[in-house]
């Protein structure tokens, strides 16, 4: 009779600085304290207590610019992982479930998929579709599938021949109901982590395709498209990049850490 | 073929009739796929109140007897007629029988669910009903198969068995995966709701002992085939085949 233990120092610290770091960004999107697109004082201030982080080469308060580009990282990664899971999640349940051709046929689409790195992959969806945030979503959604597909199939696979679900499949439970009610609970402890890292993931592409130019154009501003802005200000501003770089580290390392302690649950506490 | 026979026959629950089966293996392409029969011709048929003891080695095809008589495999010749509903089934090992994500309130009730036939409060009801049958306390309800101890888990699995009141129940190595003392409790249990409850068993086992304490009649299986049936008092004093002296004589 024993209860599994839940909270554990990573999960409990990746909770806190990942809270911290998304109720600012939330705030960022109603609120900052100058306009982030808008000269608000001398050029190429460094931080100080009027301007965090600085200013850059036009005026414009930097802290106020990460507060407000972050929002745009942040929907980007969410909804990247949220069309790569559900995607992902729908093709790794039907081929893990029924095997035979219908797992052959898609697993060696997913292989053909997962052989291009991704960047050239999003590259080329980019290339289709043209720039902007959305079509960043669109092209990493698609990129992010083939993981999730082939983790989600062994997730349900795995359960095939267990007895619970011959018992469910005995007492004549829909297909429907046996994956998605029967099924799908035992596969979060791989889809939750897998989320997490995926997320971090979702960031740094997001930030790599902006900061190569293809990803989020001007007037959205994002954290990779910053980055990519403040190269040319490396010398002259180089609290710039070094803000926004922060800002990228502890949302990962927050969201890391969550991953980590989801892992551990029900293990032993270091 | 696997037919369920709607006209009630008062002496039979099962009749299984020169079955062959056997599992199918399949390749990526059609020529490939190669099928090995596991079971030959095999002939019985289980009554009414009865315990039917089957017995054999590990890998005679026990269990795949038992997946063609639940409908899971197509018997390839011969025919297996149902004279009840559909036969639940318990299986030997209680960690895995029940859905780790879900408490024991919700593995009893979801039988009921998909069955349609009732409502919430009647659900309720007929689950804290079998809590009762199978001797378990009701804040039990509550908790998730990882917090019971492996009796209570097969207890659990036996009344998501009976939840939708089959009379027919396959107990695939019941006892096998529990301590002997605990065993005792299941025995006991299973005969009692016999009684209480009008069911019939396909008792599944390769211990004879077991066999012996709560079974009617009994089969002997070896390599797919049913080499021996018969009372268990006259398949126990005087078995016919040197197989059944053999298992007999290891059991001592």
């Amino acid at each position: 009779m024993m209860k599994k233990k839940i909270w554990n120092g990573y999960l409990i610290a990746g909770l806190v600085i990942t809270s911290i770091v998304l109720i600012w960004i939330i705030v960022g999107q109603f609120y900052t304290p100058y306009d982030p697109t808008q000269m608000t004082g001398a050029k190429l201030q460094a931080p100080s207590a009027a301007h965090l982080f600085g200013t850059d080469k036009f005026g414009r308060d930097i802290f106020s610019r990460v507060m407000s580009g972050a929002g745009t990282t942040l929907l980007v990664a969410v909804a990247t992982i949220g069309i790569g899971a559900v995607a992902g999640t729908l093709i790794g349940a039907l081929t893990g479930y029924f095997g035979g051709y219908v797992d052959e046929v898609l697993m060696r689409l997913n292989d053909v998929l997962t052989a291009f790195p991704s960047i050239l992959l999003g590259l080329v969806v980019i290339s289709i579709l043209g720039p902007g945030k959305y079509n960043v979503i669109l092209a990493l959604g698609i990129v992010f599938i083939p993981g999730y597909a082939r983790l989600m199939r062994t997730a349900f696979a795995s359960q095939r021949e267990i007895n619970y679900i011959i018992s469910a499949q005995l007492m004549g439970a829909s297909t429907a109901r046996i994956l998605a009610i029967h099924m799908l609970p035992n596969t979060f402890s791989t889809l939750l982590p897998a989320l997490t890292i995926g997320f971090n993931n979702a960031v740094l592409a997001e930030a790599s395709m902006s900061f190569l130019g293809i990803g989020v154009m001007p007037p959205d501003i994002s954290l990779g498209y910053m980055l990519s802005e403040s190269q040319g200000m490396l010398r002259t501003a180089p609290w710039y990049a070094l803000s926004v770089g922060t800002v990228i580290a502890v949302l990962v390392f927050g969201v890391g850490m969550i991953g980590e302690g989801i892992q551990r649950i029900g293990k032993e506490d270091l | 073929m696997t037919t369920n026979n709607t006209q009630e026959n008062q002496d039979l629950v099962l009749q299984v009739s020169h079955v062959s089966a056997g599992y199918k293996s399949s390749g990526l392409l059609p020529f490939q796929s190669k099928y090995t029969e596991i079971l030959h011709d095999v002939d019985f048929s289980i009554k009414h109140g009865e315990i039917m003891g089957l017995v054999g080695e590990s890998g005679t095809g026990k269990s795949t007897l038992a997946r063609a008589i639940l409908g899971m495999i197509e018997p390839h010749e011969g025919e297996i007629i149902h004279y009840t509903k559909r036969p639940q089934v318990v299986f030997q090992d209680p960690y895995s029988s029940l859905n780790p994500a879900y408490t024991v309130g919700w593995s009893l009730e979801e039988p009921l669910v998909v069955f349609g036939k009732y409502d919430a409060d009647e659900r309720k009801r007929r689950v804290r009903d079998m809590m009762e049958r199978v001797e378990l306390p009701e804040e039990l309800l509550e908790a998730k198969p990882s917090e019971l101890s492996g009796g209570q888990r097969q207890r659990v699995s036996i009344a998501a068995a009976l939840i939708r009141r089959p009379r027919f129940i396959i107990a695939d190595e019941p006892v096998s995966a529990l301590d002997v003392t605990i065993q005792a409790q299941i025995l006991k249990l299973l005969v009692d709701l016999r009684e209480e409850l009008d069911l019939s068993y396909l008792f599944i086992s390769h211990d004879l002992n077991v066999v012996y304490q709560i079974c009617d009649r009994v089969l002997v299986m070896k390599n797919g085939r049913i080499v021996e049936q018969g009372d268990v008092d006259t398949v126990y004093d005087h078995p016919k085949e040197e197989y059944t002296k053999q298992l007999l004589a290891a059991a001592q």
